[in-house]
């Protein structure tokens, strides 16, 4: 426990320390003037501008920024939709792998362009290296570069004021893709392949196995590896908070992750974006304590989450340790806790832990099976996501829905206290208001009608595969991901049924798109407000004591809304073990 | 509208270009250059021949070898053409099942470890159902028996298993593990080697 507790610091620590310097970078790539960086990027950049007819000088209002928005998504989900339909009749294709068919197109397309990443399919069963770099590898970077300029855009909102526009999508797309990931993932690859994973174009390899072995009366004498470009993949996938993976087992595959230490980065890196635009929006809204106080209020909500999934998974299953099993966890002898579906290099705590930064930021992304999880680590997965995606959230995505939140608690503290509502010198009307709520309760409406329409259709039924309680957590858990863009899964569920691609499709493009607009909506109508002087009477949102309401106002929205569901899933799952440690002990 | 149109299709293309073509081959490229073995699946060979990928675990099952975790994959175990987990949940009585079967079969197979706990990741899935390593205490649990199988004195099976365990980094950025394919790789020359020390091989018991 203790070197879980010591990994998850690290891990957060580390993240933070990094996040400071890249949320100044942040600040420079965005404000759009000339800086050191620009003499690298600045010719690609100027090239694609005038290649397209952009003029980067353009303001756009929020409304057309956010048609715009729109408009690169629809062309990213169409050309993906055809790539994927078309999978057997373009090239780099060694496996000869068939199109994934209308269903299974349109819910890959929805997923990739709302950065959920949601897969019905295994990489490496059914995808071409074309489809996973032209296809899913150019969303990887687009979807996650629409998800960073709602920050932006809304962060613009508190530093401008008096003026119409709320900056230039095309330019803060270019440089997104241009300044941020592009360079972060060379890095990031080039680290991971040092490490063993793999990023070839090469035919999957058939090796002569050291001992073959009997299989259902054949001998199997040849193993066959599954090849490609996963370095490159997982990088952006991570940095991004894509987590789709390039291989089934995603960043649990030993040619994705192969050791503790790139577990390690990647954690890191899942949090690195998040965390980097915390600090660039305090930069922006020239408030560097109000950085402070949305970081306690994502560390509040992720870190004590995070240990008690850490806590659940390493004291391991009752029920192994009635059937003769030791999951005793000695450092020197490794392998405790509840290890079903958990990879012995990472460990269970480091798996939870993976498990909880995954879901907490939108990545989705898996190191283990969370399907296999304690019933309380499982709760703790779904319960990060069913706050909203908000600590941190996914890239961009998650902090202007934090800020949504805050503009929500500035509400709710400055009534309290009977002050008029107002958050960095700009004053919150019912607009606002409305926007912020709207944009907060679309996840929720979606979640709880998703999972009764699912729960009450045989289609939605005959995809479970574990009984009693654990079967109504994979429904559940198959609504909540792709309802608010994470991605990942109990992995037991077959999502691929027509049922499933056709409702997980609708509900992560309903959510992507419903929750997000009416923040842009806010940062429009922020921009264009007058900047006030801030009194004695302005509530201070940069102090603890705001910080912690805020988190408890996030608590009680979730909880409210959802304790209700996690009792009839993990809750019960939970109490039903003792009775079933009993049963077994009898055995 | 249409000159919107028109430039983000430019802009998309571009952009595609760069992410999904430029972006690929500059770090394979880079991967060839730097790290040709990595990139390449970290492949070991012996006598020239491929014989598997130190990252990926194969499926032992004869006794004088170390035998992997459980794996999930299908149609057969460790088919490292498609990863996959069992995806049981904690308290699914299949997975409750596959324990049993597979702790007696431990029992049976080790009577030399009798009265001792099994391993608990001897007799669970991992994840990807390909993963290459198992626990030092699995790897100790299992020793008796390939010494015995194998006709090699314990103390030279412990030495092997030393020699293949590695330790994370810093003692907490992941877990201690023994590679089993690389260990059986030298439990392999090491039979290899009594076999032509010995001219005739020893009676299997």
């Amino acid at each position: 426990m203790m070197d879980t507790i010591l990994l998850t610091g690290s891990v957060v620590l580390a993240a933070v320390i990094l996040a400071w310097p890249l949320g100044w970078y942040l600040d420079l790539a965005y404000g759009g003037r000339r800086f050191w960086a620009t003499r690298f990027f600045g010719p690609i950049e100027t090239a694609i501008y005038s290649i397209s007819g952009i003029d980067p000088s353009e303001d756009m209002s929020w409304k057309r920024y956010a048609l715009l928005w729109l408009l690169v998504n629809l062309l990213g989900g169409i050309f993906l939709y055809l790539l994927l339909y078309f999978q057997p009749f373009l090239p780099l294709n060694p496996q000869h792998f068939r199109g994934l068919g209308a269903g299974g197109s349109f819910n890959t397309a929805a997923s990739f362009i709302t950065n959920t990443n949601w897969q019905d399919y295994s990489g490496e069963t059914a995808l071409s290296y074309c489809s996973q770099v032209l296809g899913i590898g150019v969303q990887y970077f687009m979807a996650a570069a629409t998800g960073m300029v709602l920050a932006v855009g809304l962060s613009r909102g508190f530093s401008r004021a008096d003026q119409a526009g709320i900056g230039n999508l095309w330019v803060d797309l270019t440089r997104t893709v241009i300044y941020i990931f592009l360079p972060l993932s060379v890095l990031l690859a080039l680290f991971l392949i040092s490490q063993g994973a793999i990023q070839n174009f090469s035919p999957y390899l058939r090796v002569h196995l050291v001992q073959p072995f009997l299989n259902a009366g054949k001998l199997v004498t040849h193993q066959m590896l599954a090849m490609g470009p996963a370095g490159s993949q997982t990088a952006i996938e991570i940095l991004g908070n894509n987590g789709g993976g390039f291989f089934n087992a995603n960043a649990g595959h030993p040619f994705q992750s192969p050791s503790g230490v790139t577990n390690w980065v990647l954690m890191v890196g899942m949090l690195l974006l998040p965390f980097a635009l915390v600090f660039y929006f305090g930069r922006v809204a020239r408030n560097r304590k109000i950085a402070f106080s949305l970081m306690g209020v994502i560390l509040l909500l992720l870190v004590p989450l995070a240990i008690l999934s850490q806590q659940q998974d390493l004291q391991g299953n009752p029920v192994f340790h009635a059937l003769g099993v030791t999951q005793a966890n000695h450092p020197q002898f490794s392998g405790g806790g509840n290890m079903e579906g958990v990879e012995d290099r990472f460990g269970t705590g480091a798996s939870a832990l993976f498990g909880a930064i995954a879901t907490g930021t939108s990545t989705g992304a898996a190191n283990s099976d969370y399907d296999s999880f304690m019933p309380i680590s499982g709760f703790v997965n779904l319960f990060l996501m069913q706050l909203g995606e908000i600590a941190p959230g996914g890239v961009g995505s998650g902090l202007a829905s934090l800020i949504g939140f805050f503009i929500i608690s500035i509400f709710l503290g400055s009534l309290m206290v009977g002050r008029t509502p107002e958050f960095l010198g700009k004053k919150l009307e019912a607009y606002e208001m409305k926007m912020a709520a709207f944009s907060i309760l679309v996840m929720p409406v979606l979640v709880l009608v998703g999972t009764a329409i699912a729960a009450s259709l045989p289609g939605g039924r005959a995809a479970i595969l574990n009984p009693g309680p654990h079967g109504f957590s994979e429904i559940l858990y198959a609504v909540t991901s792709p309802a608010n863009n994470n991605g990942s899964a109990f992995g037991g569920l077959d999502a691929g049924t027509v049922f499933y691609n056709v409702l997980t499709g609708i509900l992560m493009l309903l959510n992507r798109y419903l929750a997000y607009f009416p923040l842009l909506a806010i940062a429009g109508s922020l921009a264009a407000k007058k900047r006030m002087t801030a009194t004695a009477g302005t509530l201070n949102p940069a102090t603890p004591l705001f910080a912690i309401f805020s988190a408890v106002v996030i608590l009680l929205v979730g909880a409210l809304n959802f304790i209700p569901a996690l009792a009839l899933g993990p809750v019960a799952e939970q109490l039903s073990l003792p009775a079933l440690h009993a049963q077994a002990v009898l055995h | 509208m249409i000159r919107s149109l028109r430039t983000a299709l430019i802009l998309f293309v571009c952009l595609s270009a760069i992410t999904g073509i430029v972006y690929p081959v500059l770090v394979t490229g880079l991967a060839y250059l730097v790290f040709p073995y990595q990139a390449h699946g970290s492949l070991l060979k012996v006598r020239g021949k491929v014989v598997g990928s130190k990252l990926i675990g194969q499926n032992f099952t004869a006794p004088e070898f170390f035998w992997g975790r459980p794996s999930a994959t299908s149609p057969m175990p460790y088919n490292a053409a498609a990863s996959n987990a069992s995806s049981l949940g904690p308290d699914n009585p299949t997975l409750m099942e596959h324990v049993v079967k597979r702790v007696s079969y431990l029992k049976k197979m080790d009577p030399q470890e009798r009265g001792k706990r099994v391993p608990v990741d001897l007799v669970t899935s991992s994840f990807s159902g390909l993963d290459p390593d198992i626990s030092p205490a699995s790897a100790q649990y299992q020793e008796a028996r390939v010494a015995q199988a194998g006709g090699l004195p314990v103390s030279q099976i412990r030495v092997l298993v030393r020699e293949n365990t590695h330790y994370p980094l810093l003692g907490f950025l992941g877990e201690p593990v023994v590679n089993v394919l690389e260990l059986n790789l030298a439990l392999h020359q090491a039979y290899d080697i009594r076999k032509s020390r010995q001219p005739t091989p020893p009676m299997k018991s």
